[in-house]
């Protein structure tokens, strides 16, 4: 067969980056640049109380002593900081109070965003708060929700609405100096999601949160902040996507979890933003920082990723096992094709006696993609029996993408159990014709071996969630097999 | 159904390896073709199914009127050929079961019948196992992963039997099976005779043709076909060997 046959098959399958659309939304932005007076206008547009606008004019303070880091093995052009503009909202007269108020526009783009906003989504169970650019535009299911004692709203409402358990848990995973992006967060943070499960609670749907960046030129840096008190139980969706733009859009996010004493925090994260385009132009630098703290005996956090977008992806899901016998997990898929490029993977640090934790990573390289697992283990030395299972696994689709694997383990306490598995492999020409001689297209079987390979991923995913990231599976390696 | 003329093939670095085949195998017939190692059968297995890395110079195939060589590889699988792989690949992560789903319903697709649920599925595959005498727990596991040798050719066989391919061309399916698989890979293959379809066998070994008798028998030697007979042509050369045709080419 010839390859131009090949390519005649998959042109029709070749839909590209559906998600790429421009919404004409008037919205109301800060002046470009970064000062204390951009900090100051974020904090007044959002009309927020003295102590948080401290907060974040000391994170500006660390931050501007700060220099962004150069340890991954990423290849990153220089970002302006004084070029981007750090708030931008759908202009509105004043907040929604139904999804009727929201603008139509909008709730369009969320609509091709196959986002269950409405009514629909009771019967997917899921409730929706929706981060557009900046802002938090309709929480669903609030009520539903409040009956139960759970609030879920947005950062900024949980700020007003809940300020003693903002105040009272909020960068104490994450602190204001943690680290270059983190401390850019914390001063010019403009929403995210909130969400608090009280004592013995089991949040009975999923709660989820959609990201868009739809304004040309800003970036996104949302904050969100996630506390399961003692013996609650939640499942948080989260997924993301942006207009294609010829330019690299920066998403720098900050996630904290803390679970309590015998609770359970699930984060499941399908990450879809803009890759750039097949030439390696445009794409999302997504740089966050995402961190749970298990503070109490039998606490368990486990971390689900799949990230396919982005044209450069710096993130660490990472687990504190504080409390005895507590339990994290960090399962990931992330795929490279083209020029994009992913330096992830997790912390686990052991801290209390009999602690767990798992990781299983799988990364997917096509194209010239150049995909590194970056992991620390770290038992100290009062986790007595702490221990350890790492698996990471990587396929390359290909000769001209790389794949990596950086484990750093450090076990400072001589009980500690710690296993490490890495395997590297590639779709070779015989599996694929073995396929194809069963009947499978080309695009079927590399869909087919590529499932099989994350299978043990996907299945942490919860069961709409995992369907969607099959296919997005699909779609970013399309073009990847000639 | 298949119809070879003066097919010539060659791989990357140039070599010809097939240098004139011509070939006719009628619906309901069952062919054997022999050869000394090296001779050309698995290529010439591998043109004919669009296994890429050859290079058709000369010649033509047809299948069933059309034009076997022009169409994609998925393609002639769909439209009823089956490869019985000398060698079959192994596919980790993907499960067996799930594998031959998705092989089935696409093959189905193609013949305009309905996808099978999982329930059906089920049903089907119990009865082909029963013939074939093979364990359902080799269903769970990866796509001929850790399978023994035998069990990756019974498991090409039962891939055959709920294909139910129109021309199926089996490449040393009965290489390394001990007596016993090698009567249940018979069964397997006795059972698709029929009318409508048409059967080569690549083989080295009189023994599988006690099993299942050829109509006819092609002696492959240096790239062409150098003899053929009915069935007792296979067993005159396990007595006298490839020798007398060696130099044919
Ligand atoms: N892809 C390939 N690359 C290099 N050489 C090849 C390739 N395919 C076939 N050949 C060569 O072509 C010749 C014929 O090989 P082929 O596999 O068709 O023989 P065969 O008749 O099936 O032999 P056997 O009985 O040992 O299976 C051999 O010399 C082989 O090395
Ligand atoms: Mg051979």
């Amino acid at each position: 067969m010839t390859d131009t046959t090949a390519a005649r098959n998959l042109a029709p399958l070749r839909e590209g980056y559906k998600y790429g659309f421009v919404s004409d939304i008037e919205s109301e932005s800060a002046p470009p640049g970064l000062n204390e007076d951009t900090v100051r206008f974020i904090a007044a547009k959002k009309g927020e109380p003295q102590w948080l606008l401290d907060w974040r004019l000391e994170a500006f303070r660390k931050w501007q002593t700060m220099e962004s880091p150069h340890w991954a093995k990423l290849r990153i052009a220089p970002i302006d900081y004084q070029a981007a503009t750090y708030y931008s909202a759908p202009k509105r007269q004043n907040a929604p109070k139904s999804l009727d108020e929201v603008d139509p526009e909008l709730l369009k783009t969320y609509e091709k965003l196959g986002i269950p906003l409405n009514e629909r989504a009771a019967l997917a169970g899921v409730a929706v708060d929706a981060v557009f650019d900046s802002v938090s535009v309709a929480t669903t299911f609030k009520r539903t929700l409040a009956e139960l004692g759970i609030v879920f709203c947005s950062f900024g409402e949980a700020v007003r609405e809940h300020p003693e358990l903002v105040r009272k848990y909020l960068g104490t995973v994450v602190p204001q100096g943690d680290n270059f992006y983190a401390a850019l967060n914390s001063a010019v943070f403009s929403d995210g999601s909130f969400a608090y499960i009280p004592s013995g609670v089991r949040c009975p749907m999923e709660l989820s949160t959609y990201f868009r960046i739809n304004a040309a030129k800003s970036g996104q840096f949302e904050r969100t902040l996630i506390v399961a008190d003692k013996g609650a139980y939640v499942s948080y969706l989260e997924g993301c996507t942006a207009p294609q733009r010829d330019e690299n859009q920066l998403h720098a996010a900050v996630v904290e979890l803390i679970a309590l004493e015998g609770a359970e925090i699930k984060y499941s994260t399908v990450q879809n933003w803009y890759p750039g385009d097949a030439e390696g132009k445009g794409g999302i630098y997504n740089f966050v920082t995402k961190r749970g703290a298990c503070r109490g005996a039998r606490a368990k956090i486990s971390w689900t990723q799949v990230e396919t977008g982005s044209a450069i992806t710096w993130k660490y899901p990472s687990c504190i096992l504080e409390g005895d016998d507590s339990v994290g997990e960090f399962y990931s898929v992330a795929i490279t094709n083209n020029f994009q490029q992913a330096d992830t993977g997790t912390k686990m640090l052991h801290l209390g006696r009999n602690t767990r934790s798992t990781i299983i990573s799988k990364g997917i390289s096509a194209g010239r993609g150049q995909n590194t697992y970056r992991g620390l283990v770290r038992v100290q030395p009062k986790a007595e029996n702490a221990r350890n299972y790492t698996q990471c696994d990587s396929l390359l689709i290909g000769d001209k993408c790389g794949a990596h694997t950086v484990p750093y383990i450090e076990a400072r306490n001589p009980t500690a159990r710690i296993e490490h598995e890495a395997t590297t492999s590639k779709i070779s020409d015989d599996q694929m014709f073995y396929c194809q001689q069963r009947g499978l297209s080309k695009e079927d079987a590399l869909s087919l071996i590529v499932n099989g390979f994350c299978k043990e991923v996907l299945k942490e995913l919860p069961m709409e969630f995992a369907v969607e990231a099959q296919k997005l599976l699909a779609v970013s390696l399309e073009g990847s097999v000639g | 159904m298949l119809e070879i003329g003066n097919l010539h093939a060659r791989i990357a670095d140039g070599r010809e390896i097939l240098k004139g085949v011509d070939l006719a195998v009628k619906a309901g017939e069952v062919h054997a073709i022999m050869g000394p190692n090296g001779s050309g059968k698995s290529t010439l297995a591998g043109v004919l199914s669009g296994k890429p890395g050859y290079e058709v110079t000369e010649g033509q195939v047809l299948y069933e009127g059309r034009d076997l060589l022009a169409m994609p590889a998925d393609e002639r699988a769909r439209a009823g050929v089956f490869l019985a792989f000398q060698y079959p690949v192994e596919i980790p992560g993907v499960n067996n079961m799930y594998f031959l789903r998705a092989a089935l319903n696409a093959v189905r697709k193609q013949r305009g019948e309905s996808e099978m649920d999982a329930g059906q599925f089920l049903k089907a595959v119990r009865a082909k196992l029963k013939l074939l005498e093979i364990g359902e727990d080799l269903l769970q596991r990866g796509v001929n992963v850790g399978f023994s040798g035998g069990e990756k050719k019974r498991n090409e066989i039962f891939q055959m039997a709920m294909l139910d391919p129109k021309l199926a061309i089996l490449d040393e399916t009965d290489s390394g099976l001990d007596i016993d698989a090698l009567q249940m890979v018979s069964r397997g293959i006795n059972a698709l005779r029929g009318p409508d379809r048409a059967i080569v066998m690549i083989t080295h070994y009189q023994r599988l043709l006690n099993y299942v008798v050829p109509d006819r028998v092609h002696v492959l030697s240096a790239g062409r076909i150098v003899k053929s007979g009915d069935a007792a042509l296979a067993r005159e050369l396990e007595e006298t060997g490839y020798g007398a045709y060696g130099d044919a080419a």
